[in-house]
């Protein structure tokens, strides 16, 4: 874990009230079920990874100890321990998106990027990741970022997601959930 | 024979999705049966029989599992959904939620009506972030017109449903793992018994479903358990959606009447439309990467000759010998180029990674296998690496506190039962197999 000094942010008003609604979906005492999707929203309002003291503040929150949010923060892959570039891709690579390419499409990201997996470029814009299975399978190889999938990925249509980075042109979407991203 | 939909009947309507277009399809019919003409147990009855059985992946009986739930007085019971889907090779309830949401709403609140359950939970894996939107919007069409909240359509029902989403790990598909989960908890299997039916989320009676088993759930009631068990075959009734992956011309989500011929399946247009570019058909994992592995001529066929069919039983049939599983229906589909080793050192890697480390034969011996498959398909493996992968598969089987160690088996083992010929290739051809990087690929046929 980054134990590194920065100190804790102040989270929008907007997040407090998502935090609320959620911790009401539980019985009273029980709040700590709230945990997993609270370090959501955190890690999203943190920059997309999560430090000491931002998880200490969750546990306040949640009116639980910090060595609870901690052992959760370490178990799940979806959080971050140390910082992470603005889009962070996470390919699949396990046996069915092997098979249609996920390797040659790994090889290509590390060129293009001129990063290994699990660094982030140094403008700060990109990460790689390599991830299990995503439930993409049939549309292989594929890649998630933010909160959506990239799928039946080519080298053309990652050169074009890289430019529509760099555009400002992604949307990474988000965990609040009056930012309905459907219909 | 165009296959009768069940589940998918309506999912090519523009705008399913919506609560006005799936309602007027006829949606939330079987809760309006079910609060006005059905006790609960009428309702657990229907499902029992039907025939019903649970499409997470370990095909017990719905109605049977729901027959088991403890209910002590004052105790609150829940329902859980199992959303968890991260089986490689499956992707099958997140078609059914991304496609037609309300249908899963609609079978959770039948559901949870049969079983008592005052609150029920939808546990998602994190990753499908915008199915969690996707689920809370018709969640809120739902409470809008009056099919959640207090006192449904007047029955003196009330339910509260919610989704949570986890954050990215295999192992809260397991239905401890999932509990230990949602109470915000690293997730840890717990050790059974006591059983999830006595003691389960905070320790009250709970009942642990997967999406496609709650869907069916709402047909079941419409319909009634008769019209359902008449499709499908013995004990294997209804419809199962098959995902569909690897080396075939029509990827994708197949709604299929138990009792399909897997050659039908493989080879119709209707379905995967045979394999791609006119290559030969190698090898098939069936039902999600934890199920044994078969070379083509026992997918197509059992050891008896009899046509292989999409069943519980017939995919079982020759137990571990020639045989496999329905399992989740994550239909993984290998041509004559795919190299066997590669594809078992990508599964262990999987099952490595996602192990939660409690059991020591887990922990330690899907590392090791792992580490092992990687020196054979690298070109440094010794002939004794074959028998040793079996030794340590064995002495993983049976040993833990969950099925994730038989699920990190299997794979091993069944690899090795039928194509032990491209094992040792790689120990006797490190060169070669380095340079085509695919097994025993039009050379030979892999051995039974
Ligand atoms: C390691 C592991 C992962 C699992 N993953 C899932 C999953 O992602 N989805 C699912 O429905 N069941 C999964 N299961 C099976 C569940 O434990 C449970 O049997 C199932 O949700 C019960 O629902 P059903 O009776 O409706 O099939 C998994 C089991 C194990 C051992
Ligand atoms: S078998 Fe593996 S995943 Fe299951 S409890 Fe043991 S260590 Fe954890
Ligand atoms: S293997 Fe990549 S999404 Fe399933």
């Amino acid at each position: 874990m980054n134990n590194n000094p920065h100190p804790s942010i102040e989270f929008s008003l907007e997040m407090m009230a998502e935090v609320e609604r959620i911790k009401g979906q539980f019985p009273e005492g029980k709040q700590k079920s709230a945990l997993l999707r609270v370090l959501h929203l955190a890690q999203e309002e943190a920059g997309g990874w999560l430090n000491i003291p931002v998880m200490n503040q969750v546990a306040k929150m949640l009116g639980i100890q910090p060595i609870e949010v901690y052992e959760v923060a370490t178990f799940y892959t979806m959080y971050n321990l140390e910082p992470v570039g603005k889009y962070v891709l996470e390919v699949c690579h396990t046996g069915p998106c092997a098979i249609e390419g996920a390797e040659r499409i790994i090889g290509y990201l590390e060129q293009k990027l001129g990063i290994g997996v699990g660094h982030t470029t140094p403008d700060g814009m990109f990460s790689l990741k390599t991830v299990e299975c995503m439930g993409a399978c049939g549309y292989a190889p594929m890649m998630q970022v933010g909160e959506f999938y990239h799928e039946k990925l080519s080298e053309e249509k990652i050169d074009r997601f890289i430019e529509d980075c760099k555009a400002g042109k992604v949307n990474v979407g988000s965990w609040k959930i009056d930012k309905l991203a459907i219909n | 024979m165009a296959t009768r939909k069940i589940l998918l009947a309506n999912d090519h309507i523009p705008g399913i999705q919506t609560y006005e277009v799936y309602r007027r399809q006829g949606g939330y019919r079987s809760v309006e049966k079910a609060l006005k003409n059905m006790s609960p147990d009428d309702v657990v009855e229907e499902v029992k029989r039907s025939g019903l059985r649970g499409r997470g992946g370990a095909g017990f009986p719905t109605g049977m599992k729901w027959s088991f739930l403890a209910k002590p007085e004052g105790v609150p019971r829940y329902l859980l959904c199992n959303a968890d889907e991260s089986e490689p090779g499956t992707f099958k309830d997140r078609y059914l939620m991304e496609r037609i949401p309300h249908l899963l709403v609609e079978g959770m609140i039948c559901a949870s009506y049969a079983l008592g359950c005052r609150a029920s939970y939808i546990y998602i894996r994190g990753e499908y972030k915008w199915i969690v939107k996707i689920l809370e919007r018709a969640i809120e069409e739902a409470y809008a017109n009056g099919w959640l909240g207090e006192n449904i359509l007047g029955s003196g029902y009330s339910l509260d449903l919610y989704v949570a989403p986890g954050a990215g790990a295999y192992i809260c598909g397991e239905e401890t793992a999932l509990i230990e989960s949602l109470e915000g908890k690293r997730g840890n299997p717990r050790i059974k018994p006591p059983f999830p039916a006595l003691k389960g989320l905070w320790d009250c009676p709970t009942v642990v479903n997967n999406v496609e088993s709650i869907c069916a759930v709402a047909p079941v009631i419409n319909d009634g358990a008769e019209a359902y068990a008449a499709v499908g075959v013995g004990k294997s009734t209804g419809t199962k959606l098959i995902s569909a992956c690897g080396n075939i011309n029509n990827p994708g989500v197949y709604e299929i009447e138990l009792g399909l011929p897997v050659e039908e399946f493989i080879y119709s247009d209707e379905y995967c439309g045979g394999i791609k570019n006119g290559k030969q058909l190698k090898a098939v994992v069936p039902g999600g990467s934890s199920v044994p592995i078969l070379p083509a001529q026992l997918i197509l066929k059992t050891a008896n000759g009899e046509n292989r069919l999409l069943t519980y039983e017939s995919l079982a049939d020759g137990g571990f010998q020639s045989g496999s599983m329905l399992g989740s229906g994550g239909f993984i589909v290998y041509d004559e180029d795919q190299c066997i080793v590669r594809n078992t050192w990508n599964f262990s890697r999987f099952y490595h990674h996602e192990s939660c480390g409690q059991c020591s034969p887990c922990r330690e011996g899907t590392g090791w296998m792992e580490k092992v498959l990687h020196r054979l398909e690298h070109g440094h493996g010794r002939m004794q690496d074959v028998d040793l992968l079996v030794d340590i598969a064995s002495k993983i089987e049976g040993n833990t506190i969950c099925p994730l160690g038989d699920a990190a088996a299997w794979p091993v083992a069944s690899a090795i039962r039928h194509f032990r010929d491209e094992f040792e290739w790689h120990v006797r051809e490190p060169q070669l197999s380095q340079q085509r990087n695919y097994g025993l690929a039009g050379q030979t046929l892999a051995t039974v």
